[in-house]
Formats: C-alpha cells, structure tokens, sequence
C-alpha cells in the first residue's frame, strides 16, 4: 500500500502546522495551525487503521470531536483577548515575563 | 403489563429530554410560550412513573420462586452472567438467594453504548424501589414546580428558556436514579449539576447571581474529582466493570478488599460533600438562593442535593463495608452528617433572608441525612428524603408566594410581617409544613427523623439498630430543638406583627396556591408510608418493605424498632424549640437573652462566627485563592531572584572569590583567563535563564517541540 505517502503527507502537514503555531502572530492562524497538527495525526490515524482494524478510524473521528470543543474554547479566548486588547497578536501578550 | 412499565423505564428521562428539546426549538411558537409543553410531558413522566411504582409493588408481593439474577441480562452485569453460567452448567440458578430466602429483584436493561478493547460499556437503567421511589418523588415535585412557576415568573425575560431548563433538569435527575452503571451515574451527576448552574444564574445580568452560580459549579467541581477517583478506584476493584450491581454484589460479598472500598468510600463522600451540601463544601447552597425560587424548591426537595444522599444509598455496600459501619459507633460519613446537622441549623438563626434560612435548613436535613446512612438507617434516611422532599418544597414555594406579595423580596426581617391575614392559604401551608420539618407528631417529618433517631441504636432500647452511634444521637436531637426554634422564627417575622415592606400585599393566584395545599396535604400525610403499626391499605412498614432491597446486592441490615420513649422524647424536643421561640418573639419573655450579643462579649463573638458562617466563605476566598493568587506567586518570584540568581551570582562570586585567592597566590598570567571565563559563563548562564521567562507563548511552543524532537532522537537511538 501506500503507507507511506500518507505517512509523509502527514509528517509535512504537521511540520507546517508546528511551524504556524511558533511563527504566525496572528492568533486565529495560530488555532488554525494546531489544527493542521491534529489532523496531521487523524491521517496517520487512519492510514493505519487499514492495517489493524477500525479503530484507528473511530479515535480519528474521536479526536475530530474533540478538536471542534478546542476550536471552540480558543476562539472563545481570541475573541475575549480581542474584546480587552484590540489585537490579537499573540507577540503582545507576554504579561507573564519574568 | 407487569414487567412493561420496568423494562422501559427508560421513556422517563427520554420524555423529559424531548420535552426539552422541543421547548427549546418550538417553545417561543406556542401560545403560552412553551410552558405547555413541559407541563404536558412531566404529566405523563409522573403518570407513568406512578404505573412503573405499581408494577414494582406487585413484583415484590409476588412471591414465586425466582433467581435473584433472572431479569438482570448477562451482558448488563459481570454477576449475572456468571451466575447464568453457573445455572446452565447443572447447579441450580437458585445460588444467589442461598441465605437470603426473601430477596428484590432489580430489574436491568441495556445497550451497548460502544465498546472498547476492555470489553463493552454499556447504557441502561437499572429499577429497584429506590430508583421507583425517586421517580415518584422527582415527577411529582417537578410537576407542581412547573405548574408554580407558571404564575411566578410569568413574564420573564427568559421564560422559555426557563422551562426549557427545567424539564432538563427533571430529564438529567430521572437518567441520574435511573442509571445502571457508575458511568452513567457520573454522566447525570454532571448534567444536574450543569442544569442547576444554569438555573441558579437563569438572571445572569445580576453580578451576583452568575457569581452564585459559577461558585455553586466551582465548588462541586472540587468534590467531582473525589467522584470521578472513587468511581475508577471501585471499577477496578470489581473487577473491571461499571455495573452498579457487580459493584454492589462483590462489596457486599467481601470479595472486595476493605482497604479499596475505604478508599473509595472517602473519595465519594467527598462528592457527597460537595454535591448535598455537607460540611466543609456547603457554601455554595444558600448563595444558590439567587435563582428564581420555584428552581430552588426544585433543587432542594428532589434533584440536585438528593443526588448525593441516592449516591451513597445506591452504592450502599461500598460504604457499608468500608467504614465497617455495622456495629460501630463513628465513622466518616457519621460525622460529616451530623456535625452538618447541628451546625448547617445554627446559621439558620443568624439569616435575615428567609429562602437563606430555608437553605440553611436543607443543609441540616440533609446532614440527617447522611448520618443516618452512615449510622446503617439507610431505610430511615430514605424515608426522611422522601418526606423532606414535600415539606421542603412547600416551604421554597411558600416563600416564593411570600415574596411573590412583598414586592419580590426575601428579606423577612425588614420586608415581610403581619401576612398572616392577608394569606391565609400561604399561611396555613406554611405552618403545617414548618411542623413537619420540625418533627412534630403526627406530621410526616416525626415519623422520619425519629426513625433516623432510632437507627442510631444508642438510645435504651433501640439495640436492633446496627451500631450504637452516641455521639450522633445527642447531634441530632440538638439539630433537631434547632430546627424546630429557627423555623418558628421565620414564621415570626414573616406572618406576625406588622407589615413592613412596601405595597399592598395579596394573597397569590390558584397555580400558586394549590401546588402549596397538594405539598401541604402530603407534609401531613406522608409519614403513613411507613407506620410502626399495621394501617389499613398500607400495612405496616410498607415503605421499608417496598424501597429497601433485600438480597446479594445489598447489605442484611437490622432494623431498630418504633421505640415510644424516644418518640416522646424528640417530640418534647422539638416542642421545647418552638417553646423557647415562642417565648422569646411573641411573649418577649427570656428577657436576659435579648440583646445579648450586645452586651455579652462570648455571645457576640458566637454571632459574629455565625453571620460570617463560620468564615468558610473567607477561608477559601481569602486564605486559598488568596494563598494561591499571592504568596505563591510572590514565593516564586522570590525563588526566581533569590535561590536560582543566588545559584548563579554564587557561583560568579565563588568562581571570583577563588580567581582572587589564586591570583594571589598563583602565577597570575594563567589564571587570569580562567577567572574571566567562569565569571561570564555564570553570569551568560543567568542571562539565558531570564531569556527563558520571555512570557511568549510561542516561544514556549518552540523550546517544546525542540526538546520533543531531541527526545525523540535520543529515543531512537538508544531503543533502535
């Protein structure tokens, strides 16, 4: 099969995810970028799961789930820091500097 | 027809959920705004709910000869299906009745919810009397709150909404008594506690009504972990399974160690405590007062702080056995009741807000409660929450219909008085409810709490009971003269003397009043449910005989007798509270006790523990939050400049010290070099420790991901 094309496709789509998540200012794009990492997993998810049983496609569908709940929680936050700051440029928000 | 109703018992929450649902989407469309809906269908919940308790009456008058386990499925319970097997390889089914003779059957169905590589966790419900009993109590107090409401918030902001929620509520309590595993348990443990978050804060434009709501949420958060603990602790001890009734048969077999069922048993009460309002957890219930009044009655007569007290009763044998409470005379559970009891009814006296008072009330009641499950009167401490459930939601509602005329406020003291005229329903009801909590004879709370006063088996002749509880008797029966005093106040300030609040009061409409006579009829009556002796119809101790279930699923218990004496004795007790009430508002006579908080300083400072409700507000506000918010904080930054800079300024100025002491004595031309070079490492190593605390979450990201994939390298290294 094809295991790892989808293998490597995943590994891409999670490096550019993680390059998101440390690079973008931009919070939404941030979220956006955990995503790409979640769903990076859901493929590595499925394309196992062709090998050992459905599974891997119900954790897929599992973490699908739980990645709308996130989404929901981390505009929810983007939207308050938005309301008490203007922005969302996540640079700003270093309150906790030591 | 029999086993119908039980087998689908199910219809009850489901009934509830899609009234829900169909309030929440075509409620607005309706012409009374929805609230049809939800009268509609907790009708048919409590017509059915009272089909099902009939079935249930009938299956254990039944006397044939049957298997403990015979309706219980093998895929439901772990006990069971061992059992069938063991009737399907020649031995008699009969195993599980061996030396129990009479035993309930509960009946059990399920589905498969999903399954996991541990085997299949299941949905169902599990039917017994205590679940009937329940449903009887949740449908029917839930209806006459639904019809209450109705007239109480009639043109609020919300009313849909409103309803909404509180055929939620009913849904998540039915599916809470309902449920067949620890699983679901948890699952409606939340939804109630979610539905009371949302109607505690149902006016949320108030600042401190979402604060009551939120800390109502918090709090029973904090008691959730000992939840969630004690139930994987018992799914692992029972071997892997969530059924109740595994759990229930192998606690009660001893197959089961003591030490594991002591430990889950601390973890639940720790549920408990937060959930029904015990000691050290009970803040949140009186600042729960600030949602609209018919959802308090809702609260506290049958759905969420009974959701505790059904816990403990349900899972019965994990707590018998692992507090060894048989035959003993102190135990956790004891205690945590009964110091509620005695000290939840002390603040009831210091409350100028009459639904604080109530609440104040329920906090102790339901302290009954619970030392009485911890005493082993798990009979009695049933019977109380059954009758509770009536007097205590004709008081909410009573209170409600109060402030319902005095311009919608609670305060007793400077807004109510001289009511006794002008409602008269109100009035009556009130009374005959405040003697029912009071435990004066005949009314239903006598027969309860002295029946919880027995089960302590510490007074002369009570030795049927199942430990000699002592210390909890004397607890209690203070509780008790508390009660019966502090509820004498309220009817004190709220119907004698004068009218002090502002406007015409009147008495309240029909869908008011006659939800309030219904409770009242049954605050009277209730106690017949349980009679020592044999009464017509009923028969004696039917209560026992239809709740309690009897068999390997449930501890043997003994059952202390109806002992005249003490009887007596509780009723000179509570009688003398209201005396001493009596005495000190309507005659003004113990005249040394008025204003002895003003001259007396021990009295004073005794008051000022109770206005502050003995700083337990203050302690977690101030001391915990405080201790986190501040000093912690302070203590890391104190760590940060002190200890880690210390380590690094320390070893720049040891490194220095010593580059001195060798510059001396050493050739100075080597060690020159050396000196500088330890110096700057310290001091670059305390730079990079700052650039560490940048405060950038991304850079927090990037150091993460460098280390896992440093790790992940050192990992394939090393294992490949």
């Amino acid at each position: 099969m094809l295991l790892n094309q989808f293998l490597l496709l995943s590994a891409i789509l999670f490096s550019i995810g993680v390059y998101g998540v440390i690079v973008r200012r931009n919070g939404v794009l941030v979220l956006m970028s955990i995503e790409l990492i979640l769903n990076a997993v859901n493929i590595n998810f499925v394309a196992f799961s062709t090998y050992w049983g459905p599974s891997g496609q119900v954790f897929a569908l599992f973490a699908i789930a739980i990645a709308a709940a996130e989404v929901g929680v981390g505009l929810a936050i983007v939207l308050l820091i938005y309301r008490n700051r203007r922005s969302i440029n996540v640079d700003e928000l270093d309150e906790l500097k030591g | 027809m029999g086993m119908w109703f039980l087998d689908n018992v199910w219809i009850l929450p489901a009934l509830m959920g899609l009234s829900f649902l169909s309030i929440l989407l075509f409620g607005k469309r309706f012409p009374r705004k929805g609230h049809e809906i939800g009268i509609f269908f907790v009708a048919i919940a409590f017509v059915l709910s009272l089909f099902t308790a009939g079935s249930w009456i009938s299956r254990v008058n039944d006397d044939g000869h049957h298997a403990a386990f015979a309706d219980v499925p093998a895929h439901c319970s772990g006990v069971a299906a061992h059992h069938e097997a063991a009737a399907a390889g020649g031995e008699h089914a009969a195993a599980a009745d061996d030396g129990h003779g009479a035993a309930t059957r509960p009946v059990v169905n399920c589905a498969t919810w999903f399954d996991s590589g541990q085997g299949s966790v299941t949905i169902g419900t599990m039917v017994d009397g205590q679940s009937v009993m329940m449903l009887v109590v949740v449908t029917l107090i839930s209806l006459l709150v639904h019809i209450f409401s109705t007239d109480y918030v009639h043109g609020d902001r919300r009313y849909t909404h409103y309803f909404a929620f509180l055929s939620l509520f009913t849904a998540s309590m039915l599916f809470f008594v309902l449920a067949e595993n620890t699983l679901q348990m948890i699952v409606g443990w939340e939804l109630v506690g979610v539905c009371s978050f949302a109607l505690i804060g149902h006016w949320w434009e108030e600042k401190p009504n979402s604060d009551a709501a939120l800390k109502a949420f918090l709090t029973n958060r904090v008691g959730d972990v000992g939840l969630l603990i004690g139930m994987i602790i018992l799914y692992f001890a029972a071997d892997r399974s969530f059924s109740v009734l595994d759990i229930n048969v192998l606690a009660a077999s001893g197959e089961i160690g003591r030490g594991l069922l002591l430990a889950a048993s601390l973890c639940l009460i720790a549920a408990v405590m937060s959930k029904s309002g015990q000691f050290i957890l009970h803040t949140w219930l009186p600042d729960a007062m600030a949602g609209p009044t018919p959802v308090s009655a809702l609260i506290h007569a049958a759905t969420m702080v009974v959701a505790g007290i059904y816990m403990v009763a349900r899972l019965y044998p994990v707590f018998f056995e692992g507090l060894s409470i048989s035959g003993s005379s102190i135990n956790a559970l004891a205690v945590v009741g009964a110091v509620t009891a005695l000290f939840g009814a002390l603040l009831a006296f210091v409350q100028s807000d009459i639904k604080k008072v109530l609440a104040y009330s329920t906090v102790s009641q339901l302290g009954f409660m619970v030392t009485s499950l911890g005493m082993g009167a798990w009979t009695a401490a049933m019977f109380h929450l059954f009758t509770h459930a009536f007097f205590k939601a004709c008081l909410f509602l009573g209170a409600g219909s109060l402030s319902h005329a005095a311009n919608h406020s609670f305060d007793m003291v400077n807004d109510m008085g001289g009511l006794k005229k002008v409602m008269p329903i109100t009035y009556r009801t009130y009374v005959i409810a405040t003697l029912a909590l009071a435990g004066i004879f005949p009314f239903a709370g006598f027969w309860s709490k002295d029946e919880i006063l027995a089960g302590s088996g510490a007074f002369p002749g009570t030795e049927g009971a199942n430990g000699t509880y002592t210390l909890m008797l004397v607890m209690l029966l203070l509780g008790a003269f508390c009660t019966a005093a502090y509820m004498t106040r309220t009817i004190w300030y709220a119907f004698e003397g004068e009218y002090r609040g502002k406007g015409h009061p009147h008495e309240s409409g029909p869908r008011i009043t006659v939800p309030l006579v219904i409770l009242a009829v049954f605050a009277v009556i209730a106690g017949v449910f349980n009679l020592p002796w044999d009464v017509p119809v009923i028969g004696a101790h039917a209560f026992q005989t239809y709740v309690e279930p009897i068999g390997a699923y449930f501890p043997s218990l003994s059952h202390a007798e109806f002992h005249p004496v003490l009887a007596v004795v509780s009723l000179v007790v509570a009688l003398a509270g209201i005396g001493a009430a009596y005495l000190y508002y309507w005659k003004g006579a113990l005249a040394p006790l008025q204003g002895l908080a003003e001259r007396n300083r021990l009295a004073a400072w005794g008051k000022n523990v109770l206005v502050n409700k003995y700083y337990f507000d203050w302690l977690y506000t101030t001391v915990i939050t405080g201790f986190i918010k501040g000093p912690l904080a302070r203590a890391a930054n104190w760590t940060n400049q002190h200890i880690i800079d210390g380590i690094v300024n320390g070893v720049g100025r040891g490194a220095a010290t010593t580059g001195r002491w060798v510059y001396d004595n050493v050739d100075q031309t080597v060690v020159d070099g050396a000196v500088n070079t330890s110096g700057v490492t310290a001091s670059a190593a305390g730079g990079v420790l700052r650039v560490l605390q940048s405060g950038r979450v991304q850079q927090y990201a990037a150091l993460f991901f460098a280390a896992v994939a440093v790790l992940t390298g050192v990992f394939v290294v090393v294992i490949g």
